[in-house]
């Protein structure tokens, strides 16, 4: 196919394709024109059902204005209303080439965060600008993060040019400062194309009011993309999505993100080093003839050979070419959150399927994306992009977005919101390939898999924070009785118990409660490695105290935060100390005459106020369940059938 | 091996069933007996490995056609499925139906009758079989889409959805819409359908020169010519159709909102 030639538009209708549809992302400044390309290349291509122009025709006419092609893709009221696209949409058409799913982004600089999601999954880009108003602030944002994205083939769309006359030396005069910016930031835009989108021009076909352009229209230049390269080349990633046991089986499911696995491999799995081999790959349905291997992109279930213990989050790889393995990582970031990026904030980080608890411990800079200068930030506010470093608690297994975007990337979730993106900059610590050579199996010791494998749930430390009068020791004995019941082995360290006797020469001032927290701690790890949930019950005030406590063996440890108000606790007062501490009988009695510094990031905040302790229990159950169970949660049987 | 375009379809929707009945605790899915929702069970099944480990809703309007209740009886009882009928027993007492307007029976009957199961037990994620393709608004759905306490979907503030990263942490109270078909075309469904060999209610292949091609309650859902009898006779229809899937619809038709209006409320 030459640069010059136009896509054929006819009647008869798309053909039915069995490949995937091609991505394509509409991006550009606000009223540029981005859904009235879209709406018109839908018309073009005979991708409207009947009658749909007509209805909009209908619809402008009651709104008693001119017909608006933007309508087609501005489905909601307040989109039609102002006149501008404020989330994202995907419609499907197709050239006589290939299907194509278009995907149209807001581009008003509110809209970020949408136009981030439509963006995020396209496999080429169509940069609309007005040729009138030439490149504007979002035009270089948008260009800027199709680039963090990965987005290596852009089309610039240079619309409206109805409004200059079709005059070449304008079109010129913008091409040149779009092509200079994305140059500037490592960007070869595939072509620049004369467009009025209103008027159909250079949609389909080369128009006679450019005569003077020679390159392709816009549905030929999207004919002209090249389609993603299949994951299958790069090294196998395996991330572990879940492990189920409906029946005798135990199936580790999840999707290949790249590269193949066959059985009889041998998997090593991040960051635990284990490994195992294939063997089997279970599927359900006509074609449940069992395959044999299986690649990326494929959903699959495989069992393994050996009961090693995995869990979702871990992934695995063959030995040769495993992930790098690092509590530290650094990135290049967007960032989406109201609240502005800080150093020393704590978020929650998700890479595949794994989630991490992790600090921000540097911003390096900054980057304007109008100059594309670098400023030294203390902070990282909306919409800005920036290079951060974060540190893990535990280690996490990445590759670096240049070797493997599928486990280079990331989003970042504050309280209940993801709040920004992050790309890989450099894969970092050691390979997981090195560390496994060192390690020998183990089949027949009692370590701590073989406990958790015995007992059905793994051990752990679930550290209970909170005030006197919380709820801590009514919760954590109700959650040990009926864990109990379940057949766990579980144990409950109280505090008013504790000090009885391992503790019983301890005080209450602020080095004997951490001498106090310390031992417990310990015991607590003691008791886990023998393959118990323990369930501490302590007020343990101090941050740095329980922090030493998770560094004993920080992946087995959950913080739980049992959360009340102060005067709730003191209306509660079951033990009767809050009135003697306010009678002054009590010295450093916390919440009264001694701080209590709540958990900043704790695993489980159980909220007790105003609500029946049996609620805050059960919350308990399903969260220590789904986090320590080796078992599928067969969720059909809690429902009774 | 290359993967075809409905091998990938059907591993993103096993993806985001299995993201679900991990992130979630109490999910359901919701079952309209519709070809849309029928191969949603199909996944669940291939997802699970023949098990469908959550419960499945469907929502009686009472105005349903009575071969869509034979098939469900049939087909829960065939697959052993853990169903859950639920009614909005008040509205239909005070004799609710489309002559109290379209878009308010929807209302009562679906929406209500919905938000009165999650409610009775307690759901946080329902599984819902909406398609990009079928209309404007759903055209811009999230796969994790987030629901208000009042079960509202606030379609001006949607969360940011990108490298399959969903939305899997909320507020108490709230809950989630989990859409695993939102890629799939109309044409996708039957073409999978055929390849699958999933059953279907008997509305869907012509008689007398009429078939259903969107299925709902009797008084609001109309046929369209056709003379498809088979799958692949849809198939073939479907490829050079330019009518759009849900005209046979009345409940969208009565304003140029109505059906924003309807899914701003919680319809799916």
């Amino acid at each position: 196919m030459s640069n010059t030639a136009a896509v054929r538009i006819d009647d008869t209708p798309a053909p039915a394709f069995s490949a995937a549809p091609m991505k394509i992302v509409v991006v550009g400044h606000v009223d540029h024109g981005k859904s009235t390309l879209v709406g018109r290349i839908l018309n073009e291509t005979g991708a409207l059902p009947e009658g749909k122009v007509e209805y909009l025709r209908e619809v402008c006419d009651k709104r008693g204005m001119p017909f608006e092609w933007a309508f087609v893709m501005d489905a909601l009221q307040a989109e039609r209303d102002q006149g501008i696209t404020i989330d994202t949409a995907q419609i499907r058409f197709a050239t006589q080439f290939r299907p194509y799913v278009i995907i149209d982004a807001p581009g008003h600089k509110e809209f970020l965060k949408n136009m981030i999601t439509g963006a995020a999954s396209a496999e080429a880009a169509v940069l609309v600008i007005d040729a009138d108003e030439g490149v504007q602030e979002q035009s270089r944002r948008h260009g800027y993060l199709l680039h963090l994205l990965g987005l290596r083939q852009i089309a610039v769309a240079v619309n409206k040019m109805d409004l200059v006359n079709y005059d070449q030396t304008r079109f010129e005069v913008v091409k040149a400062e779009i092509v200079a910016y994305l140059n500037s930031i490592g960007v070869e835009p595939t072509y620049v194309i004369p467009v009025a989108a209103r008027g159909g021009v250079n949609i389909s076909e080369n128009s006679a009011e450019t005569a003077w352009y020679k390159g392709p229209s816009v549905l030929g230049a999207l004919d002209l993309f090249e389609q993603a390269r299949p994951a299958t080349d790069l090294a196998l990633r395996f991330p572990v999505q879940d492990v189920y046991k409906f029946d005798q089986r135990r199936i580790i499911a999840g999707r290949i993100e790249s590269g193949r696995l066959k059985v009889g491999d041998t998997l090593v799995f991040a960051p635990t080093g284990k490994s195992a081999r294939v063997a089997s790959i279970e599927s359900w349905g006509v074609q449940s003839l069992s395959a044999v291997s299986a690649g990326a992109g494929q959903s699959v279930g495989i069992t393994l050979d050996e009961q090693i213990f995995i869990e979702r989050g871990q992934v695995a790889s063959l030995a040769e070419a495993a992930p790098a393995v690092s509590h530290t990582l650094k990135a290049r970031l967007f960032w989406l959150g109201r609240n502005a990026l800080k150093v020393g904030s704590r978020y929650k980080l998700k890479l595949a399927t794994a989630e991490y608890a992790v600090e921000v411990i540097a911003i390096e800079r900054v980057i304007d994306v109008e100059d594309l200068a670098n400023h030294p930030g203390a902070e990282v506010g909306r919409n800005a992009v920036a290079e951060v470093v974060f540190r893990s608690r535990t280690p996490i297994a990445h590759d670096s977005f240049l070797d493997n975007p599928r486990l280079g990337r990331f989003v970042v979730v504050e309280d209940y919101d993801i709040v920004g993106g992050g790309v890989i900059a450099e894969a970092g610590g050691i390979h997981q390939a090195h560390k496994s050579a060192n390690i020998t199996e183990v089949a027949h010791k009692v370590d701590f898999e073989t406990r958790a494998l015995a007992n059905g749930h793994r051990g752990g430390v679930v550290w209970l924070t909170g005030l006197s009068g919380a709820g801590k020791s009514t919760i954590a004995m109700e959650v040990e009785r009926q864990l109990f019941l379940k057949g766990w082995q579980v144990m409950v360290l109280d505090g008013d118990n504790v000090r009885h006797g391992l503790c019983s020469d301890l005080g209450f001032s602020p080095e004997d409660r951490a001498e106090n927290i310390r031992r417990v701690g310990e015991v607590a790890h003691l008791f886990a490695q023998a393959g118990m949930l323990v369930i501490t019950a302590f007020i343990s005030p101090y941050r740095a105290d329980r922090d030493r406590v998770r560094t004993i063996h920080p992946d087995v440890f959950h913080e739980i935060h049992v959360a009340a108000e102060l005067d709730e606790c003191e209306k509660r007062d079951p033990k009767g100390l809050y009135k003697k501490a306010r009678a002054g009988q009590i010295p450093e009695f916390t919440g009264i005459s001694a701080p209590y510094e709540a958990p900043e990031a704790p695993e489980l905040a159980l909220v007790t106020t105003g609500k029946p302790a049996d609620e805050s229990v059960a919350e308990l159950v399903r969260y220590l369940e789904a986090n320590f169970s080796l078992t599928a949660r067969n969720q059909t049987e809690s429902w009774g059938f | 091996m290359t993967m075809t375009d409905l091998d990938a379809l059907e591993a993103q929707s096993i993806y985001i069933l299995r993201e679900a009945f991990n992130r979630l605790d109490k999910i359901a899915m919701l079952w309209s007996i519709g070809k849309d929702s029928n191969v949603m069970l199909w996944l669940a099944r291939k997802a699970f490995f023949g098990h469908v480990p959550f419960p499945v809703l469907h929502v009686d309007t009472k105005h349903k056609i009575p071969e869509m209740i034979e098939f469900r009886d049939r087909v829960a009882k065939e697959w052993k499925l853990p169903l859950i009928v639920g009614e909005n027993t008040e509205a239909l007492a005070a004799g609710m139906g489309p002559h109290e307007g379209r878009v308010n029976c929807c209302t009562a009957l679906k929406t209500e009758g919905l938000k009165a199961l999650l409610a009775q037990h307690g759901f946080t994620g329902v599984i819902a079989g909406i398609r990009r393709d079928e209309e404007g608004t759903r055209a811009k759905e999230r796969v994790f889409s987030p629901r208000t306490e009042a079960a509202e979907w606030d379609f001006k503030d949607q969360p940011p959805e990108f490298w399959d990263q969903f939305k899997t942490d909320f507020a108490p109270g709230t809950h989630l819409r989990i859409h695993p078909l939102l890629a799939w075309s109309e044409l996708d469904v039957w073409r999978y359908i055929e390849r699958e060999r999933i059953p279907m209610v008997s509305l869907y292949f012509a008689k007398d020169g009429k078939r259903y091609r969107s299925l709902g309650c009797a008084p609001c859902t109309g046929s369209v010519a056709s003379t498809a009898t088979t799958v692949a006779e849809i198939i073939e229809e479907l490829e050079t159709t330019r009518i759009s899937e849900r005209s046979g619809r009345a409940q969208d038709k009565e304003s140029e909102d109505a059906f924003e209006r309807l899914r701003a409320g919680g319809y799916m």
